[in-house]
């Protein structure tokens, strides 16, 4: 139990009269990658959004006694803001001590060099989706919460966000995935919970 | 402190990279006072600037954490922030600092244009920058609640204005008082005890208005 890096037990969530999920129950631990699959609709992100904290199960428990990063439907990179500021930013609300230095190190990892003090608004869709992705190279949190990481990602940045996973997973992380898309990761996704069946 | 200035110097900046947003409710303060110069007497002039001021205030604070929900940063900022006390506090000084701030500081301006004297303009710009804040906080919970609706608007404003109510009563009363010459003692402390009270109390309620947010 105490290498648990998430529980989630019994919980339910409704939208309206529909019930998304109910009796849902996993775990996630060192060096897991849980899968969460399902149509449109069904409850992915509802469920992401419970196990971050962002919103309440109408039952059961979310038990998470590590830092959870969470990657969302919304960028969470403001626009009027250069990839940098962004990061700096979300360093300096969470516990990291990342500096600037390894803040470009990140953007560089992520293939963001040439675009790194430009304003996110002016930058492609994918470009602030890897913005998005250099957090989890800044961020040193155990447990990483992604909703569809890889949207409007090339085949560079599928690879990438496979290396990300993998390399996370080697050193004790875990993460929770929801995605259409096969993942590109070595080694296997740990358990798959679908939603909607 | 450390979260506090994170979001202060981050809110900052994003307002000065969208100039134009935040020049507005100043723009609308500005003009108006001008055209009231014109059109209306002076007699009524302190309360005119407060209603003003406090119009300024409920179109700036109405938006004051939009961007920031679209975007997914607010998100962000309840998962991270711990506590979300002082991330909060950041986000409101340094939206108040480029709304509630230069409308303080132009009301000596907007009073001599209004009235044609310089008594008592120091004692509204005093009672400007008590109040001020206290109507940034509590508007901000209004925003809070409205955000994820996507409808702030008047909505905003049908909220919060039972709130703005007392601060304007006070604000206006003690500038009315200096004008005319009399004390103002007793306004001024009533206005800073609601500034303390707002204080204390908004932010809080803001965290819970802005997590109640995000259920959806």
């Amino acid at each position: 139990m105490e290498h648990d890096l998430l529980v989630a037990e019994n919980i339910r969530c409704t939208v309206g009269d529909r019930v998304l999920f109910d009796e849902l129950s996993f775990s996630a631990r060192a060096g897991d990658l849980v899968e969460i699959r399902g149509p449109n609709g069904s409850g992915k992100s509802t469920l992401l959004r419970c196990l971050v904290g962002l919103h309440e199960p109408d039952a059961g428990d979310v038990r998470r006694p590590v830092d959870g990063l969470y990657v969302g439907h919304r960028s969470g990179i403001c626009g009027r803001m250069t990839p940098i500021e962004n990061l700096r930013w979300l360093a300096g609300i969470t516990d990291s001590n990342a500096d600037d230095g390894s803040i470009e190190g990140a953007l560089g990892r992520v293939g963001l060099d040439d675009a790194r003090h430009d304003v996110c608004d002016s930058l492609s869709a994918g470009q602030q989706r890897r913005v998005s992705l250099a957090r989890l190279l800044v961020s040193a949190a155990p447990l990483w919460i992604l909703d569809e990481p890889l949207t409007a990602l090339d085949d560079d940045g599928r690879d990438l966000v496979g290396n990300l996973l993998a390399r996370h997973r080697a050193i004790g992380g875990a993460a929770v995935c929801a995605t259409h898309q096969t993942l590109p990761t070595a080694p296997e996704v740990t358990r798959t919970v679908t939603l909607g069946s | 402190m450390r979260l506090f200035f994170a979001q202060f110097r981050r809110d900052l900046l994003v307002a000065v990279r969208s100039r134009s947003d935040a020049a507005n409710p100043l723009a609308f303060f500005v003009l108006a006072s001008v055209l009231l110069g014109l059109g209306a007497g002076a007699a009524l002039a302190p309360g005119i600037i407060w209603v003003l001021a406090l119009f300024a205030n409920v179109l700036a604070v109405e938006g004051v954490f939009r961007r920031d929900h679209d975007d997914g940063t607010l998100e962000q900022l309840l998962i991270h922030a711990q506590p979300l006390f002082p991330a909060v506090m950041g986000k409101l000084a340094a939206h108040w600092a480029l709304s509630g701030l230069p409308v303080a500081v132009l009301s000596p301006v907007a009073a001599v244009m209004l009235t044609g004297t310089t008594t008592g303009v120091w004692v509204l710009m005093l009672t400007l920058c008590i109040g001020t804040p206290a109507l940034t906080l509590l508007g901000a919970i209004g925003s809070a609640l409205t955000v994820a609706t996507g409808r702030g608007g008047l909505l905003v404003a049908i909220l919060v204005l039972p709130f703005y109510v007392p601060v304007l009563i006070f604000g206006a009363s003690a500038s009315t008082a200096a004008m005319l010459g009399d004390p103002v003692a007793f306004q001024l402390l009533a206005l800073a005890a609601l500034l303390a009270a707002s204080v204390t109390a908004a932010p809080f309620a803001v965290g819970k208005a802005l997590a109640i947010s995000q259920e959806y």
